[in-house]
Parts: structure tokens; sequence; C-alpha cells
């Protein structure tokens, strides 16, 4: 208790709770005395009165029911350790995955392990899998049915993630998925350039619930208290009629919405998120790129602690901006491929809403390689343009199986030609791989490619 | 985590009063806690025991089950643990009738954890200081070993699930007095049947000698009991003397690698054998519940049904009650519930034996109404049904009591799913409705961990050499690699595990309806400094 709140305090209660911290202070420095072994690993031997009820029974209280959690930073440690020691590593990213309405889906981000025995496999010998079930049915009748392709991108493990419209699902999982994979794959630490703005805009909505007054009925919840309350009063019998007139309505029983707070936080960043979405992109390479994009969004979301906006553009011959990263990572057309566009229209955006001004900016694109625009001159002048109020500007070559290994595409030949990569190496970035059979530790590493600050 | 409030613990202990009338059988003492959800998560992959030892499976498997409660939160209503006394956790939001149901549950199964033989080996000490002081030994290792110890933790957890539990259960009922002697035991259960080839009404001619000369004089019984074994077999002793040498055949693995390890029985790695043993011993206190999960379910939903809507503190909250009580113990259209199975099996039983339809006289009516009209007012299927609960297992209690009556009553069946291609949905459809079907159905899905032992023939100090009993159903393939990994460790040089795996025949054509054709290869996987080789044999 602080003096300051309880001015009142006579000087001999001052000084009994004086007492009291002292005693309190010894009894803690002797549990740790008592419980502990000295430096040397040996047991320091208490004498006969040493010990008291109070100190013992605090110790082995906090011994039964404190649990001492590993952070995430300590297990994957261990999980880098094991590597040194010539052991698999064991923990993955997974996550969970629930549909919500309109046909989309909340992720969550966690660390899963197995634990490997013995165990036996009877998917081989058994013709199908069974269960019980009860009811009215003839042999044979079909009882239910299910749809048998798990949607795109369901499932554990890698894979790219699905967003969703509403944001504030995407976004909470967005920074625990960021926080892991910025612990996991130690990705730099970005230093924000531009101003902190501390934000707390609160918006309010109708949705805590409250006993006795309010704003909005809850009509349902209400009557069944009224319900209640009535059976306790033995106004209703069960299996009688009753006079809904007679009912006494307590005024605690009416239940109410009422309205509260809720946190909106501004942005502090915007990330572009270009992805070409022609035909040529089908498969593994739009797959790699969605997944890299999300695994970038969810860290830049941990940097800035969510405080991160972003926009989706996806392009063929011509660019257009989709609303969400659902969209986004849906969206597939069979066209042929021009990159310029999407960079004009980024720049257009970027300047059409003045963001330069109060954001720090990051724009990724990902993209086969592939592009009409042979010489790349239209692409180089956006970029070019981008540049002076871009933070950093990524681009992800994922080429297809087809091309052989050593080949550039055309993209990274006019970026090289350029000379555009060496002379702003701060600002923009370029990573190339094969689409096929990425590794999620690949993505990581492309991440870092086109985030770290050397 | 705290304990209960006094309003609470009396409400308590009025449903321990009653339940005691009911015939249950409970300890004076039990412990109640409130958790919040957050704690059963924290809880669970301890498997409830708040004392249980640290390890960062655990701890991962916590981050993960915090991740998925954001999506899916629950609310478990309770947990109860088999501990002396027992300890059974709350949520913090349950309201006082849903706790009257929840405590009538609760005893319920503190009634089997204390009754059921196969929960023995747990009667005798309490796991919750136990696993205690197994925490507070594992971390004065690790604050010694560090790592090294969560590494031997790995390994051993990785076949703790293969301990031979059932070998152990039967010791646990005898007195040492009633304890048959080594040699006694050997000459039985091994020299007469398996070098001998003697039958068993042959080598019950023996027993029948030796307990002669026990009623004759205990004390010399045995002496001349054997002077007259080795009359008829003058090869025996030198056969019992080499017996004695070799490793007991039975042992599990994490037995014999404790007891026989090279590696672990080098001096500086002798601690590593206190957490074998630490692992081993917390497998098979958890054994039996795994055994016992539709019987233990059944069990207590058949009392809190029984015992609450007696209570008569419970009105008003009928229909609350029946809502949950549903949702608890309804027969699923699709999918398998061991609280529902459990209960309506102990009722079935309970009314069968009321009738007295437990006999042959019973079996050989064959016309339905007088089956269904069959009523000899025994009264004696309560008593019945606790017996039942004692003694049985939950392989025992599907095998002897589901027959077409039971799937009748309940309109059960199995349920199969495939795949209608055409129009890419997996169809669920009845499979059948027979009762031979639905057991197999129940027994197939029930708990069976692989039967893999040490070949002590073919074990050498540089070979170890493991041999998985095949009783048609192969290994999980994914998983042996790393398994035999950390025996490799434990055992310190090569591990070696005969296995047998399934392959399909390919046909030419493939016609519907048509049985798969399985090929069964004996094959020899070998792990070597990490590294694993498969040979067919």
């Amino acid at each position: 208790m602080e003096n300051s709140e309880e001015p009142k305090i006579s000087p001999e209660i001052q000084e009994i709770i004086e007492k009291e911290k002292r005693l309190s202070e010894v009894l803690r420095q002797t549990h740790d005395i008592v419980l502990n072994q000295n430096a040397d690993g040996n047991l320091i031997v208490t004498g006969l009165y040493d010990l008291t009820d109070i100190e013992l029974f605090l110790f082995f209280r906090q011994d039964n029911q404190t649990l001492k959690l590993q952070t995430l930073d300590e297990l994957l440690e261990r999980d880098k350790q094991r590597e040194k020691d010539g052991f698999p590593r064991r923990i993955r990213l997974g996550k969970y995955i629930k549909p919500v309405k309109g046909n989309k889906e909340k992720i969550v981000v966690v660390p899963t392990t197995t634990e490997p025995k013995f165990y036996h496999d009877d998917t081989i010998t058994e013709d199908e899998e069974t269960t019980g079930g009860s009811g009215e049915g003839e042999e044979g009748e079909v009882i239910g049915e299910q749809k048998s392709q798990p949607q795109q991108g369901e499932g554990e493990g890698q894979g790219a993630g699905q967003g969703d419209s509403s944001d504030h699902d995407l976004i909470e999982d967005a920074f625990d998925l960021g926080k892991i994979i910025t612990q996991k794959f130690h990705l730099p630490n970005l230093q924000p350039k531009g101003k902190k703005l501390s934000s707390t805009k609160l918006t309010y909505d109708l949705t805590d619930i409250n006993r006795g007054f309010g704003q909005y009925l809850d009509k349902k919840s209400t009557i069944k208290k009224v319900v209640e309350t009535n059976i306790l009063l033995g106004r209703i019998k069960p299996g009688e009629e009753f006079n809904p007139e007679e009912l006494i309505v307590n005024p605690k029983d009416q239940i109410f919405r009422i309205l509260s707070p809720e946190k909106d936080f501004e942005a502090q960043a915007v990330v572009f998120f270009l992805r070409d979405y022609s035909g040529s992109m089908m498969g593994e390479p739009t797959e790699v790129v969605v997944t890299q994009h999300l695994f970038i969004y969810s860290w830049l979301m941990f940097q800035y602690q969510n405080q991160v906006s972003t926009r989706f553009i996806v392009h063929d011959t011509a660019a257009k901006e989709v609303p969400d990263f659902y969209t986004y990572y849906k969206s597939n057309v069979a066209g042929g491929t021009n990159v310029y566009p999407a960079y004009e229209l980024v720049a257009q955006i970027i300047e059409k809403e003045q963001l330069y001004r109060e954001n720090n900016i990051y724009v990724f694109h990902g993209t086969d390689g592939d592009d009409w625009e042979e010489n790349g001159q239209k692409s180089i002048a956006a970029v070019r343009k981008m540049l002076t109020y871009i933070n950093r500007m990524g681009i992800t070559v994922a080429k297809n199986s087809w091309g052989s290994d050593d080949r550039k595409t055309i993209v990274e030949k006019y970026f090289e030609e350029s000379g555009l990569l060496k002379e702003k190496s701060n600002l923009i970035r370029l990573d190339a791989f094969k689409a096929s059979g990425v590794s999620e530790e690949r993505i990581i590493e492309g991440i870092k490619k086109l985030c770290s600050e050397k | 985590m705290e304990l209960i409030d006094q309003k609470t613990k009396t409400i308590m202990e009025g449903c321990k009063n009653r339940a005691l009338a009911a015939g249950l059988d409970l300890p004076l003492d039990t412990l109640e806690y409130i958790v919040t959800n957050r704690d059963l998560i924290k809880l669970s992959p301890k498997v409830m025991i708040p004392t249980l030892y640290d390890y960062w499976v655990n701890d991962v498997e916590i981050l993960k089950e915090s991740g998925r409660y954001k999506l899916y939160p629950s609310n478990p209503y309770e947990t109860v643990i088999n501990t002396r006394p027992p300890i059974s956790f709350y949520n913090d939001n349950n309201p006082d009738w849903l706790n009257i149901m929840i405590f009538y549950h609760v005893l319920a199964h503190i009634d089997f954890f204390r009754t059921n033989t196969l929960f023995a080996n747990t009667w005798n000490d309490d796991f919750v200081g136990k696993a205690l002081a197994d925490k507070r030994l594992i971390e004065s290792f690790r604050s010694k070993y560090g790592r090294w110890v969560d590494y031997v933790i790995e390994f051993a957890r990785s076949i703790d699930n293969i301990c031979a539990y059932f070998k152990e259960l039967p010791k646990i009922n005898l007195f040492p007095e009633q304890e048959p002697g080594k040699k006694l035991e050997y000459l039985i259960n091994i020299f007469l049947p398996e070098v001998k080839k003697l039958n068993n009404i042959e080598i019950l001619k023996y027993i029948d000698k030796y307990n002669y000369y026990c009623e004759l004089n205990k004390e010399t019984a045995e002496n001349l009991f054997f002077a007259d074994i080795i009359n008829i077999f003058p090869e025996f002793d030198s056969y019992f003397e080499k017996y004695e040498t070799i490793p007991d055949k039975n042992s599990d693995l994490l037995e014999f690698l404790n007891e026989y390890s090279p590696f672990l029985n080098r001096k500086e790695n002798q601690w590593m054998k206190s957490i074998l043993t630490i692992i081993r011993d917390t497998a098979l206190y958890f054994a039996p519940q795994m055994r016992t999960k539709i019987m233990n379910e059944g069990w207590a939903s058949y009392w809190h049904n029984e015992l609450f809507l007696t209570d008569d503190r419970i009105s008003t909250h009928e229909t609350q009650y029946a809502k949950i009580n549903a949702g608890v113990t309804s027969i699923s259209r699709i999918g398998l519930n061991p609280y529902a199975i459990g209960l309506r099996l102990f009722e079935y039983i309970k009314d069968k034996a009321d009738r007295g339809a437990f006999t042959l006289e019973y079996d050989r009516i064959s016309d339905i109404d007088n089956r269904l009209n069959y009523n000899k007012n025994t009264g004696q299927g309560l008593n019945f049904i606790f017996k039942i609960k004692s003694h049985f297992s939950d392989f025992n209690f599907i095998n002897t009591f589901v027959d077409q009556e039971f799937v009748d009553r309940y309109n059960l069946f199995v349920v199969g799913k495939r795949l209608d291609e055409d129009r890419n949905v997996i169809q669920y459809y009845i499979k059948s409705r027979k009762a031979e079907d639905y057991k197999q159905m129940l027994i197939d899905s029930m708990y069976h961990p692989p039967l893999i032992r040490v070949n002590i023939e073919k074990t050498t100090e540089d070979n170890l050499y493991l041999e998985h009993e095949f009783e048609g159903k192969q290994l999980y393939k994914p998983y042996i690699g790393d398994t035999l990994m950390g025996i490799e460790f434990l055992w310190g040089s090569q591990v070696s595990l005969e296995t047998t795996e399934i392959r399909v025949e390919k046909t030419k054509e493939e016609k519907v309806g048509e049985q798969k054709k399985f090929i069964y290869d004996r094959v020899l996987y070998v792990m070597k400094d990490k590294k694993l080789s498969k040979t067919k044999l």
C-alpha cells in the first residue's frame, strides 16, 4: 500500500507496516537461502530453528503450482541447439484454421511438435475408415456428405495462408506469426526512420452486455431471464399453462447491450504487395510468393506493433488494386504479363493519398520473372520514381520449373542492367530462386535478403 | 488455481453423502480446485498432474493450445485425477447446479479409480507427491547435466507406450508370501511347457504334487518337491542356472535398457537410469486410464444422471441439466462418444441383469416377444454392474456385452466412409448394423500399442535386436527412424528392429468391390550412427 493513497495512517500503524515489510523481506531471503543450493552446488544446511511453516509452505505452494513455462524464444533456441547436437529439429510452424461466415477462414499460427513413438498404422490394411453412428436408416444408406478436396492452402505446416476480409482477424494472427518468424528465423529488427505515431483512436460498438439498463434491449435474453425468475418464484410450473401478463419482471432481468470502446490503431507503415497473377504464375510460383508475402506482412505487423496498413495489387497486362489479402491470394487469370502498370499504380496511389508524408512505405513484388516489356524501360522509370519516397522495395522472382537454373529471367535482366540494385542497394533488393520444392527456410531466407539493412 | 469456497464445498459434501448412500466407494477427503480455462490449457499437457516434471514438449503444446483456444474457446467442465486424496478441477464460471452435476460425475470417477482392478498399482501411493519428488530430481539433474537431461527424457518417452503394463498388473495383488519362488515359477511357467513340451493337464499334476507337499509341511515342501523333480528331470538344475543368467524376455524395453544398456551402465551415465525409471513409472501410472476410458466415462455418466435427478437441491434447473447431459451423453449420428456408449452399455447390462437375462435359459429363447417380455425381477442389476465396473477393462466390457440386442436397442450402426469420385464428395453411409461388425469397430478403435520386445539371443553389446510381434498392423513408418535414433542413444551403439511391412499387391485391373491383396514383408531396420537402413529378410 502506498503512503500517498492512505494519508490518514497513524505513526503506530505505519510502524507495524514497516515491521511487516522488513519481516517479509527477511522471510523472502531465508526462503531463497533455505531452498537453494549455494554456488558450489552444495546444499546449505540450516539450523533447527531456521525453518518455519510459512516459508516452507510458501515454497511448496509455489513449487506445486507455478508452471515454469518456457518462452517461445527458449524453445526455439533449444531447437537450434538440437541440430548442433546432431538430432533433428522438432519444432515446426503450424496453423489452426477456422471457417467463418462468408466462406472465409480465421488462422492462428502456433508452434507444433510431434513425439515419435512406435505406433500401429492401419491405413493400408483398413479397407475404409469406419466409425460409429446411430439412428434410423437402412444398411447402405448415405447419411452424410462432405466436400472431399480441402480448400486450397488448408492444412498444417507450410504453404500459403489464407487471409480474411475482416482485417481484425488477420491482424491478430499476423502479429503472432510475425513474432514467431522474427524469432525463429532471426529476421532483422527494423529501425523505423519515420516518426512514431502514438495512436489510440477509439471507436464505439454495441458489444458489451449489461443487466438492468443500457442502450439496446436484448429481447431474447431478457425473456429467458424473466422465465427463469418466474420459475424460481413458482409462478411458472412445469407442464402447466401460465398467463404471461401475470409474470413478475425484475428490473435486473432486462438485458441490454451497451456501447463499449474498442481500440483502433492508426497505421504507421504502409505496405504494398504486388503480385503477378498471370497464367504462368499458376501453381508453385503463386504459392511461394503468397506465402512469402504473408510472412513479410506478419513480420512487419510485429515490427510495427500492428500499426501497418496494407494495399494489395495484382497485375497481368494491367494492374488493379484488390481489397484484401484473401482476394489477393485467390485471384488467378490466364493472361500475359506486364510489370510496369503495377509499379505505376503504386506510385500513383502514394502520390494521390500523400502517403509519403507520414508513413514508412514498403513495396514487395512477387513475379516469375516474365515481362512482355523486354527492355523494362517503363518499369525501371516507375521504380526510380518510387524510390524517392519509399523505405524498401523487395522483388521476389520465383522461377518456374521449366527455366534452367542459371538463365536469368527478363525481370532480373533489366533490373541488373539498370544498375539500380547496386546504386540504391539500401532501397531495393531482388531475390531469385526456383519455385519448385522451396522450403519454409528458403522463403524466410528470401525475406532476410529483401529486408535486411545491409 | 485455488480451492473451492466453503459454500461450494458444502454442496460437494452433500453430493458425497448421497453418493456414499448409493453405494459408491469414496474417501472422506477430497480436494477440489477452481481453475480457469487458461490454467486447464497449461495443465492438460501434464495430464492434469500439476506436479509432473517440466518438459519442453509440454510447453510447445501449451503455446499451441493457447492458439487453438483463440479460435475455439471451449469450457471444459471438470477433470479429476487419480491421486490420494483425489483432486478434481472445476471451471471458474460454473453455476451451482452445474457443479452438482459435475460433482456426481467426478465422484463416480473417484469410485472407479479406487475399485477397478486395473488401477490396483496406483492404489498404494499418491502420484502427485511422487511426481513432485521426480520433478525435483529431474530439476537437480538439469542443473548438473543441462539439456542432455531433456534428450534422455525425450528418448525414454519415445518408448514409454510399449511398457509392459499387463506384466506388472498381476504382481500387486499377491502378498509376499504368496509370491511363488523363482525356481518354482521357472519350472511351471517355462521348463515344463516350453522345454519339456508338456500339456496343461500334465503340468497340473506337478502343481498338485507341490500342493500335496505343502499340505504335509509347508517348510519342507519345496525341498521335497524339487528332490522329486531332479529325479525325474536330472537336467533341471543346469537349465535353471542358465535361465537365471538370461534377461527376462518379457521385460519391456525401458526395463531392459535400465538393466543391461552398456551406455547407461557407464559410471558417468548412471543418473540417466533414474530418468528412465521415472518415465516408465509415469507411463504405467496412466496406462489403466487409457484402457478403461469407455467404462470410466460410462460409469460416471450413469451416476451423475442417477444422483442428479434425485437431488432435491437442483429443482428449476432440470432443463439446463437436460441440455448439458444430452450434450455429454447423446449418441452421435456419426462418430463415437465413449460417454454415450459406456452409459448405454451399463444401462443395458443393468436392465438385462435385473430381468435375469444373463442365463442359458434366456439365450435359448428364440421368440422375439418372449425375449422382450422375459423378466425374472431378480433385482440384481445394480449389484451386477458394480461387479463389472470393478473387474473389467474396456476390451472385456465391449467384447462381452455388445450383442445384437444392444445394437438394435440403441439403433447403432457402423458408419463407412467412401469417396464419390464423380461428385467429389466424401460420403458417410450405414455400413453395417450387425453386432459383430459394431463390436469389431469399437475394438479396432481402442488403444493398443504395438508389442516390441528385445530378442535376447540376437542381442550383443554392439547390437540391440528388437522384434515387433506382428498383429496384422504395420508400424507407422515415418516415426521408426526417429524412435530408433533415441534407442541407439540409450543403448550406446547399433539398434536393429525386425518388423513386418504391408504392401498392396498391384492387380492389372481394379475391380469394384474386389478385396485388396496384401503382401507381407519381414524387414530389418538398422540404426547406426544416426543413419537408418532397411533390408528385406
